[in-house]
């Protein structure tokens, strides 16, 4: 088992907020290899056999438990896709925290793809956390393609957030559900991105059960000469009720497409989207100067608001 | 303590919003700006903030010339304003604001004094995002608390009666009234043609088109606009 070193442990802290071992069951994965487990009576975790990656299974009724998954990598020109698959039992109550962080200081870029797929019990009710975050100053670039696919059974509901703020260059997101009867699923994705940063963000959301629910909220800005393509579809193919909406701050060169989506198959399909692109408005600024702040300091607070 | 001299303001080729505009206003005085709509009170008040830069002309608080001072220069030295369209914020909360306006972090105690200060309850707004979702009148009032909480010498109000709703006159003049007692060298300007808030001035200044058309002591200059559009009386909703 690898040791973790001073720059991964600042990257478990990072995308996990983990300062020591987490308490519950945990996987630790540094540089393509395991850096640490443990599984608990109700939580089991096993490295699947026909590639790389861990299936994780939740026993029925497993309550007030959490499970952290971190991935850190600190050394250039890693390329990795990992395939985890949830499968949680019915009735659980269970918090899972993921997340990437990708220090590079070398020439080559580093890449973790994370495929992660949730089979969601009946009535069981997940949060489950994911930040990414980059550093390194070195040419080589920080790559995330992260693919989220959730099927949620009847009366699950499922908490996602998803935060990526500093330091990845590339990502393209995935994010696919299907829905069952009373199922509920809520996103709160925040993003910001810098210099020549790319993200995309694509969703797509089934309610294919009666009484399904989704609430997509994406907030994000770009920057510098960064840019963003915020891709919202939700699916209505029974009585149901969906509601995504991209609210967006752009600032210097920054470029944004929102490309929010409804269907509706069923005519009890209720759904609503809103998209809202704009930069930081220039009484917001105006109203915090006059409480005393510099027009930088103005702008932080808007941003860190925003993104909160 | 604050000295306007020979201000005037145009907005590009149009003809000035503020003429040649001179004025004294002292410590520790409650005065009130009244004069028409459109005769350029509000411009005057964002001149004095710093949020608008006089075309022309000297602004001088406390000794200092201010004239090339920023906002946020201004806001420092001790300069209060209030919007009279408050501004919103997806993501801040008002106790994100009041910490903002106040300079320091704050309890829950220190908070709830700022928000009671306006009628409004700390438990339920305290968290409050300040978005769509709060109604012109509660932006109004914690438009109010943000300026109660900098403990500024010079505090303005641009038009602070306006879409009130439900509260009361004599709140908003309990709060004047709070804000002078607790600091002897306070001055307060208040934008307003309501008759109830002239009622408490100190000093009335009457602006239309663009100058300083009376000023003095309130005994003086209220019998002269009384019925007039620099003094109108309240709606009988607010009464």
């Amino acid at each position: 088992m690898q040791k973790i070193d001073e720059i991964q442990k600042r990257l478990f802290e990072e995308v996990a907020d983990l300062h020591e071992l987490p308490v519950g069951a945990y996987n630790l994965r540094a540089n393509g290899e395991l850096a640490g487990r443990k599984t608990t009576a109700n939580i089991d975790i096993k490295t699947k056999t026909d590639k790389s990656g861990i299936d994780i299974t939740i026993k029925p009724g497993t309550k007030k438990e959490s499970l952290h998954i971190p991935v850190v990598l600190s050394e250039s020109g890693i390329t990795e896709t990992v395939y985890n698959d949830f499968y949680i039992g019915d009735d659980c109550d269970v918090l899972i925290v993921a997340g990437c962080g990708i220090d590079n200081c070398g020439n080559q870029n580093s890449e973790h793809d994370g495929v992660h797929c949730f089979y969601i019990g009946k009535n069981s009710k997940i949060r489950y956390v994911e930040k990414h975050y980059g550093s390194g100053n070195g040419e080589g670039k920080r790559i995330l393609n992260p693919v989220t696919e959730v099927y949620m059974e009847e009366g699950s509901s499922m908490e996602m957030e998803m935060v990526q703020i500093k330091g990845v260059d590339s990502t393209e997101r995935k994010t696919i559900a299907k829905l069952d009867k009373n199922a509920k699923l809520i996103v709160r994705e925040r993003l910001m991105t810098h210099g020549s940063q790319q993200a995309l963000s694509i969703y797509k959301i089934e309610l294919d059960g009666e009484g399904s629910s989704a609430d997509v909220v994406s907030r994000s800005i770009a920057r510098d000469n960064s840019y963003q393509k915020l891709d919202a579809c939700i699916v209505g193919n029974a009585a149901c009720s969906g509601h995504t909406e991209c609210d967006s701050i752009i600032m210097d060169n920054g470029k944004i497409l929102a490309v929010p989506s409804l269907q509706a198959n069923n005519t009890d399909a209720m759904l609503v989207h809103e998209a809202a692109i704009g930069k930081i408005a220039g009484d917001q600024l105006t109203k915090l100067m006059t409480l005393g702040l510099s027009e930088q300091e103005a702008e932080e607070h808007i941003i860190n608001g925003f993104l909160k | 303590m604050l000295e306007l001299k020979n201000i005037s303001f145009n907005a590009g080729d149009k003809a000035d919003i503020i003429k040649n505009v001179s004025l004294n206003i002292d410590e520790n005085k409650f005065t009130v700006i009244t004069g028409p709509n459109g005769g350029g009170k509000s411009t005057l008040a964002r001149i004095i903030a710093g949020i608008i830069k006089p075309t022309d002309g000297k602004i001088y608080f406390c000794g200092n010339d201010i004239t090339d001072m920023a906002i946020t220069e201004r806001a420092r030295l001790g300069i209060g304003f209030a919007f009279q369209q408050p501004v919103r914020f997806k993501g801040l909360s008002v106790m994100d604001l009041l910490k903002i306006a106040a300079g320091k972090e704050l309890n829950m105690d220190e908070a709830c004094k700022y928000l009671s200060e306006v009628g409004l309850c700390a438990k339920d707004y305290i968290n409050r995002e300040i978005n769509a979702s709060l109604s012109g009148g509660e932006l109004k009032r914690i438009e109010i608390a943000t300026v109660i909480a900098r403990d500024v010498k010079l505090a303005i109000f641009d038009e602070p009666e306006a879409g009130i709703d439900i509260w009361s006159f004599k709140n908003l003049i309990n709060i004047f009234e709070k804000m002078r007692r607790e600091r002897s060298d306070r001055t307060i300007i208040v934008i307003s043609h309501q008759e109830r808030i002239l009622n408490i001035a100190d000093d009335i200044i009457v602006i239309a088109d663009g100058q300083v058309k009376k000023k003095g002591i309130r005994e003086t200059i209220m019998p002269d606009i009384i019925g007039t559009p620099s003094a109108v009386g309240p709606c009988h909703k607010m009464v």
